[in-house]
This record gives C-alpha cells, sequence and structure tokens, in this order.
C-alpha cells in the first residue's frame, strides 16, 4: 500500500516535471504565431476584463500604500525640488530668448511643421497589471489591435519612453518596457550628438545603458538621451526620433573601453497609469519619403 | 486532505484570486524597491496544509498562469513553483513540523527557491543584457518582504480550506477544554 503511494506520488511529480519541459521546449522552438502563443494571447483576451476590473476596485489600497510612500519621501523631494526650481527658472531665462532665436531660425530653414505627436496617432490606454519578475517587465494595457495597436509599437507617457508593444489581442496588448531585458533601442545623446544603443540592466529596473557610442568621452552627466529614429532605409526603426528617453545619471570609467554611461528613464516605469501607443510611428518617414521628388 | 470537487474549486479559486491580486496590486506596490511575490507563498502554504502532490500541482497550475498572462516563456515559473509546493509538502509529510513559525520558515525558503530556481533558468536559456549585481539585493529584498508576509497568507489558506483539512489533534483537544469538555488533567 505505502509502496503504491510513492509510486503515485513519483508518477504525477515526474509527470509535471516533464509537462514543463514540453512546454518550455515548445514555446522556444515556435515561432511567434505558433499554437502555445495563441493560445497564451487567447487566455489573456479572456482573463484582461477581470484584470481590468479588479485592478480599478484595488485602485484604493495602492494608493493607500503608495500615501505611505510618498509621506517618508515628501521631505526629501522637497529639498531638491525647491533647488531644481532656482535652477529652472534662470534655464526659462535663458530657454525664452533661445525659443526666440529658434522660431526665426526656423523660419529661415523652412522648419515645417514639427513632427509632434499627434502626426503618430497616439492611442491612449490605461494600464491594468504588470508584471513583478526581474526578467519580464511588462505591463498590460487596455487597447488591442480593434484599436490599431501592434506589435512593437512604440509605447509613451508624458514623461518620455516607456517601451514597446510586445505582444497583441484583439482588446488589450502586453508592453515590453525599457527595463525588460529583451529591450533595446537606438539613442542620440543630444547636447554630445553621439549615437548609441539603449540597453536595460537587469536587476536595476531604474537603469539603463547607453552603449556602444563611438566618443563616449564628450557625453556628461545631465544630457538628455532621445530616439535616434531611423537612420538607415534598410533598418527602419519603430522608434520616431526625439522621443525622450532619459538623462545620463553618471559616467563610469576613464578610459575609453570600460566607460559605461548609466541613465535614469524620464518616464516612471513604476508608476504607470495611462500610457500612449503610436499607431503610426514612421509618419515622418513617410511624409519625407513622399516630399522627397 | 479529503479530495472533492468542492476542494479542488477552493484551490483553483485560491490560485485565481491569488494570481490576480499580484498582478493587479501587490506587483505594483515597492517596498524598499521592489514588490512581494504572493505566488510562491500561496503555493507553499498549500503545499503545508495538503501536502506533496496538491502542492505540486498547484504550484505547477498557479506558475502556467502567471506565465501565460505575463506573456512570459510557458512553463518556467511553473517548474520552479512546483519544486517549491512539492519540497513544503514532503516537509509536512516527513516531519509533520508543529512549531508556530513553520509557516515563516518555510515561505521564506519556498520565495528562495522560487526566485533564485527562476534567476538560474534564466541565466541557463540566455540573457541578451547585462546583468547588474543589484539582482542580488532585490532577490534578497523579496524574501525578506515574503518572509513578512509569510504567516498572514499561510493563515488565509489555513482559513479557506480548512474543510478540507484532517483535524488537527491539538486544535482538537484545545476546543474541547474550552468549551466545557473534560480538562485531559482531570483524567489522571
Amino acid at each position: 500500500m505505502y509502496d503504491k503511494q510513492v509510486r503515485r506520488r513519483r508518477a504525477i511529480l515526474a509527470a509535471l516535471v516533464l509537462c514543463c519541459f514540453v512546454l518550455l521546449t515548445a514555446y522556444f522552438g515556435e515561432s511567434s504565431g505558433g499554437p502555445l502563443k495563441s493560445i497564451q494571447t487567447g487566455a489573456m483576451e479572456v482573463v484582461a476584463p477581470v484584470q481590468e476590473g479588479a485592478n480599478r476596485a484595488l485602485k484604493p489600497v495602492r494608493d493607500l500604500f503608495g500615501w505611505f510612500g510618498d509621506t517618508i519621501d515628501a521631505k526629501g523631494e522637497r529639498d531638491k525640488l525647491e533647488s531644481e526650481r532656482d535652477q529652472l527658472r534662470q534655464q526659462v531665462a535663458r530657454l525664452q530668448v533661445a525659443e526666440n532665436e529658434n522660431k526665426e531660425l526656423r523660419g529661415l530653414v523652412a522648419y515645417g511643421a514639427g513632427a509632434g505627436i499627434q502626426d503618430y496617432s497616439p492611442v491612449t490606454a490605461r494600464v491594468y497589471s504588470r508584471s513583478n519578475s526581474s526578467w519580464y517587465s511588462t505591463i498590460e494595457i487596455n487597447k488591442g489591435s480593434s484599436d490599431g495597436v501592434a506589435v512593437n509599437q512604440p509605447v509613451i507617457n508624458d514623461k518620455g519612453l516607456v517601451g514597446k508593444v510586445k505582444t497583441v489581442s484583439d482588446g488589450n496588448a502586453v508592453v515590453m518596457l525599457l527595463s525588460d531585458t529583451e529591450f533595446g533601442v537606438s539613442g542620440l545623446a543630444t547636447k554630445a550628438d553621439q549615437p548609441g544603443s539603449v540597453l536595460p540592466v537587469a536587476g536595476s529596473p531604474g537603469d539603463l545603458l547607453f552603449d556602444l557610442v563611438p566618443d563616449a568621452k564628450e557625453v556628461r552627466k545631465g544630457d538628455s538621451i532621445v530616439t535616434a529614429g531611423t537612420v538607415s532605409d534598410r533598418l527602419p526603426s519603430p522608434f520616431p526620433q526625439g522621443l525622450l528617453i532619459g538623462t545620463v545619471r553618471k559616467v563610469n570609467g576613464i578610459g575609453e573601453l570600460d566607460r559605461t554611461i548609466h541613465i535614469t528613464p524620464a518616464a516612471d516605469l513604476r508608476n504607470l497609469d495611462f500610457v500612449q501607443v503610436l499607431t503610426r510611428p514612421n509618419a515622418d518617414l513617410r511624409a519625407s519619403t513622399t516630399a522627397t521628388p | 486532505m479529503t479530495w472533492s470537487s468542492a476542494a479542488i474549486l477552493r484551490l483553483v479559486a485560491v490560485g485565481l484570486v491569488g494570481g490576480i491580486l499580484q498582478l493587479t496590486t501587490v506587483s505594483q506596490i515597492a517596498i524598499f524597491g521592489v514588490p512581494a511575490d504572493l505566488t510562491p507563498l500561496l503555493v507553499v502554504s498549500v503545499g503545508l496544509l495538503c501536502g506533496s502532490i496538491p502542492g505540486a500541482c498547484f504550484g505547477f497550475g498557479l506558475g502556467l498562469f502567471m506565465d501565460t498572462l505575463l506573456a512570459q516563456t510557458l512553463g518556467l515559473s511553473s517548474l520552479v513553483l512546483l519544486t517549491a509546493g512539492y519540497l513544503a509538502g514532503r516537509l509536512r509529510e516527513l516531519r509533520d513540523p508543529a512549531h508556530g513559525l513553520v509557516p515563516v520558515a518555510v515561505g521564506a525558503a519556498g520565495t528562495a527557491i522560487a526566485v533564485i530556481g527562476f534567476t538560474v533558468l534564466q541565466f541557463l536559456l540566455g540573457v541578451d543584457a547585462p546583468v547588474s549585481l543589484l539582482l542580488v539585493r532585490q532577490i534578497l529584498l523579496v524574501i525578506v518582504l515574503n518572509t513578512l508576509l509569510a504567516m498572514p497568507v499561510y493563515l488565509v489558506c489555513r482559513r479557506v480550506l480548512a474543510p478540507f483539512l484532517p483535524d488537527d489533534p491539538r486544535r482538537r483537544r484545545r476546543r474541547a477544554y474550552t468549551t466545557g469538555g473534560l480538562s485531559p488533567l482531570s483524567r489522571a
């Protein structure tokens, strides 16, 4: 009797482990439209309304915890913001002068209507769930293919780039955040005019690396990093040019080879309630192509 | 554990509610910069209360549910959670620990198995991005947070599954005494 129980227990355990390995192998082997990924998308579609409802219902709980954290951080934030305010006042004065000059220059070079975000047909979506793993930084949003959302479209919020669409179904989509280990985007340091690749750092969600920079010593702390956009027609980028990714937090190392540039993302990836998906990210590229004879 | 469709339904409900709560609320509340992870706690609680096979099955199912909803590699979470659930169940079957703080220790150990196991599997499957040493800090903080949450999660699981669990002899003896039964001392 005891032997039978032991054999049964071992058989069930072995079957479960085997199931896991079969799933892992099949998932890795199949293409993006494979049966397992389709089942995954279908299941997400089914559970999405429940998750969205739960997300709204439990928002007061999250806000309560957020309030405690905010109160503790408030004092330090206030001092920091006061010094930032003083700096920004000076900056605003300088920028007002620069803005007038800029207007004149724009007129001179007949710079067309700036490629504002509206040109990219943004779709506003609510975030209703997020992953908690150090390896997969994803959020789920309540807009999908029926709203024009497609895989690889860029996702932003009012601060800057948030990520890109990973998978999409009819009414919802999974967004891969900047901090996901599979994410990568070509960036440009605006002041130094240096291109490079923005990569995540696994285990450190508030930190990004600006890598493969040709002249890294030109990049300084506080420089803004924006998306580089499509540089070559053969390799079109899914991200339009000029979306703010973040600012350089620190530059480590003094040599060319060991220099690492750390970026703080502009968007607060831990607190996302609403995001915008740019459903026509190449609008500016199409416009320039049609304008060229 | 008494196996019935009602018991299985309750286990499924625990998994669904726990998984959705994790995704919609707990994962969005960062304490010391990291969110807690309820899933290993639920799995080890079920393992401790119901045994190794229910623990392993529950871990497998909950892992699959989380992998599906988060568009992660299917089978990864299942593998680590079924290990945690099975080991918690085996501990109960072999040692039947009676100390009140056992769920806390098992919760911490289960979280460590789940988080470290997940990390090791990720390395085995290949990581494209550079890995920061802060990952170690994150893992430790998740274990600490989960240790604090282990007891409440265990008590909730025990309350939900209580009708299907064998009556604890210690509890039965205490109840009989406090509700007018004879004190064990009076029999002597």
